[in-house]
């Protein structure tokens, strides 16, 4: 509809505002401009850093080329950081992706007290990240809560009378003081803090499928395994893989988890990239080397883009 | 009649467990908060129910004689709620995250409003690129972006401000919101807007009176879940303010409750648990939008 099928008379400024091509740029510029201003400004003022020596108290350097990338590239701390990101990233990710297809199989389905299930299932994502992390940081203390509580009385109950000799009831596991239990900690404190968010998704991606696809499988005597490989599987591939990339960038760019738990330690051994360049760049006050340690997280980021742009053009097609 | 009722069962066989297991730390977080000392630093204790303890003058126990309550409720103490009200910045850190909020969420609205329906409705080929580039900014994560802006904040004098969270939250309250609305923008029928322009009214004012009335649960669910993440944030709250009386709740909580090596765990629990139920009960509210709004964009 053309602004022009209108019959009353109007101004120049007032036509403009009815022209599409006028009036589409003015509606969303200010959003793009203030996403240039506070994302594409600082993502630029990021990089001018980690090519400086700068240090917190100026914004300005001095040109050092590409040292402080294979500074850190040589660094011990660094190494072990990228290492941790990656494993905690994939590892958190395929339970995500596990627990997220079996609970949206259940949760698209109608039953009784459904609204109840889901409203605990969504509990750790709707819950501000650091205050769920520290209910974590709670749950694995030692001495007076509740794993190791369970994990003793299973110890010196069914376990021993089995023979099986997993913990000492004196002296038992130290969930963040021990580098791979902590590891294994942080990992499982993001799957759980993920899953709501993936099973979300997956949802989603489920209700979209249209009923003729149900009908016609049917018709076709798919049923039980065969139509869930055949059928319903590939239908949910691509949601799938989008939760995935969203998993991917929540989970190696999140920092509060780590932060909270461990805070990179003990020595270093839990450190992510994030958790480095903070403690570097605000904490040890480099701030050019500190830009560097989180430019690193760039590749994933360009990597994830490109998959988000190729579904959404996939999209577009059909 | 029969397969309904199995579907029931194994839907919270398998349903059930997972809900269990995610939230668990919410059920924990409550028992531990109505602790008394006594009952939680006896490690003899069952700790999943409240036990009787001698109580320290401080506690007070509300519901001393009412023993017919189950798992022990008799024994709760409500003092570490009295505690974080009464002897910390709490309410502080509430009340800012609360403005904060409201003030994002009317900046967001403001810009993410007219380019969602610009981007569904007028821009035609190069909307659907224009919507997935907006989209993908939000992919920029805080933790890279912190290092830079915290400068940046420093040099215009924002820091230890509220002022400079209500600057930089927008940065990615506005892509996704813009994102979500564009969804919402799509599934109204053009000839409302068509209708109501050919009765003589401009695009404009067709937007504001026939558009933006329709798509009031659309713009609720985006309030909604702007103000989620704006009570999320973290690493941002962490580094532009350094002063308890700023702070939020996120960045309140575990900056300025846990000090040191002794943790109060009942009064960090309370204070961790307060926020999350109401922030929940409104997001289930509004999931099914959510989901809507947010396929209705691109990823069908």
């Amino acid at each position: 509809m053309e602004a022009s099928a209108s019959p009353r008379p109007r101004g120049r400024w007032r036509d403009a505002l009815e022209e599409r091509r006028f009036l589409a740029p003015v509606l969303i510029s200010p959003a793009v401009l203030y996403i240039g201003l506070l994302i594409g400004a600082p993502l630029g003022l990021a990089i001018y850093l980690s090519f400086t020596d700068a240090t917190a108290g100026s914004l300005t350097g001095d040109w050092v080329g590409l040292r402080n990338y294979t500074e850190e590239w040589g660094s011990e701390n660094f190494r072990r950081a990228l290492r941790n990101t990656i494993l905690f990233t994939l590892v958190s990710q395929a339970i995500v992706l596990v627990g997220a297809a079996i609970l949206a199989h259940w949760l698209v389905k109608d039953f009784r007290g459904k609204w109840f299930l889901r409203f605990l299932i969504l509990l750790p994502w709707a819950a501000p990240v650091s205050l769920g992390t520290i209910g974590w940081l709670w749950i694995f203390e030692p001495t007076l809560s509740v794993v190791n509580w369970t994990v003793v009385r299973l110890q010196t109950g069914p376990l021993d009378a089995l023979g099986i000799d997993l913990v000492d009831p004196l002296d038992p596991p130290q969930w963040l003081g021990r580098p791979n239990l902590a590891m294994a900690s942080i990992i499982a404190v993001h799957a759980w803090r993920i899953l709501p968010f993936a099973t979300v998704i997956f949802i989603a991606g489920l209700a979209s499928i249209p009923a003729e696809v149900d009908d016609a499988a049917k018709i076709d005597g798919a049923t039980g395994l065969k139509k869930l490989f055949y059928v319903t599987l590939p239908l949910q591939l691509p949601i799938a893989l989008v939760a995935l990339l969203f998993g991917i960038v929540f989970t190696a760019t999140d920092i509060t988890v780590v932060y909270i738990l461990t805070n990179g330690g003990p020595f270093n051994q839990t450190q992510m990239l994030t958790m480095w360049a903070f403690q570097t760049g605000i904490r040890g006050s480099s701030l050019g080397a500190g830009a560097a340690i989180s430019l690193y997280l760039l590749p994933i980021l360009v990597f994830v883009s490109i998959g988000m742009l190729w579904f959404a053009r996939r999209a577009e097609v059909t | 009649m029969w397969a309904r009722s199995r579907q029931n069962v194994f839907a919270w066989l398998v349903v059930g467990p997972f809900a269990i297991v995610l939230a668990f730390p919410f059920y924990w977080m409550l028992m531990t908060s109505l602790k008394t000392n006594g009952d939680l630093y006896n490690v003899e204790n069952v700790p999943f129910v409240f036990n009787e303890a001698e109580a320290t003058p401080t506690e007070r126990l509300p519901l001393k004689d009412q023993e017919w309550l189950p798992l022990g409720v008799e024994n709760i103490t409500t003092s570490s709620y009295e505690f974080i009200f009464r002897d910390t910045k709490y309410v502080d850190w509430i009340q800012n995250t609360a403005l904060l909020g409201l003030v994002v969420v009317l900046i967001t609205l403001a810009l993410a409003l007219p380019a969602g329906y610009a981007l569904a409705r007028l821009s035609g080929g190069w909307g659907q690129s224009a919507g997935v580039g907006i989209f993908l900014t939000y992919l920029v994560p805080p933790t890279l972006l912190f290092l830079p802006l915290s400068r940046v904040v420093a040099e215009l004098g924002l820091q230890d401000r509220l002022w400079s969270l209500i600057l930089v939250y927008p940065s990615f309250t506005v892509p996704f919101s813009t994102w979500l609305l564009m969804g919402f923008f799509k599934t109204i029928p053009p000839e409302l807007e068509d209708a109501a322009m050919i009765d003589g009214a401009s695009r404009l004012m067709a937007l504001v009176r026939v558009v933006f009335p329709i798509s009031l649960p659309g713009i609720l669910t985006v309030v909604i879940f702007s103000f989620s993440l704006v009570a999320n944030e973290f690493i941002y709250a962490v580094t532009f303010i350094s002063t308890s009386d700023a702070r939020t709740v996120s960045s309140g909580v575990p900056l300025e409750l846990i000090r040191g090596d002794v943790y109060f765990w009942q009064s960090l629990m309370a204070a961790t648990l307060i926020p999350s139920i109401p922030l929940a009960l409104l997001y289930n509210m509004f999931l099914d939008r959510f989901i809507a709004g947010f396929t209705g964009g691109a990823f069908r």
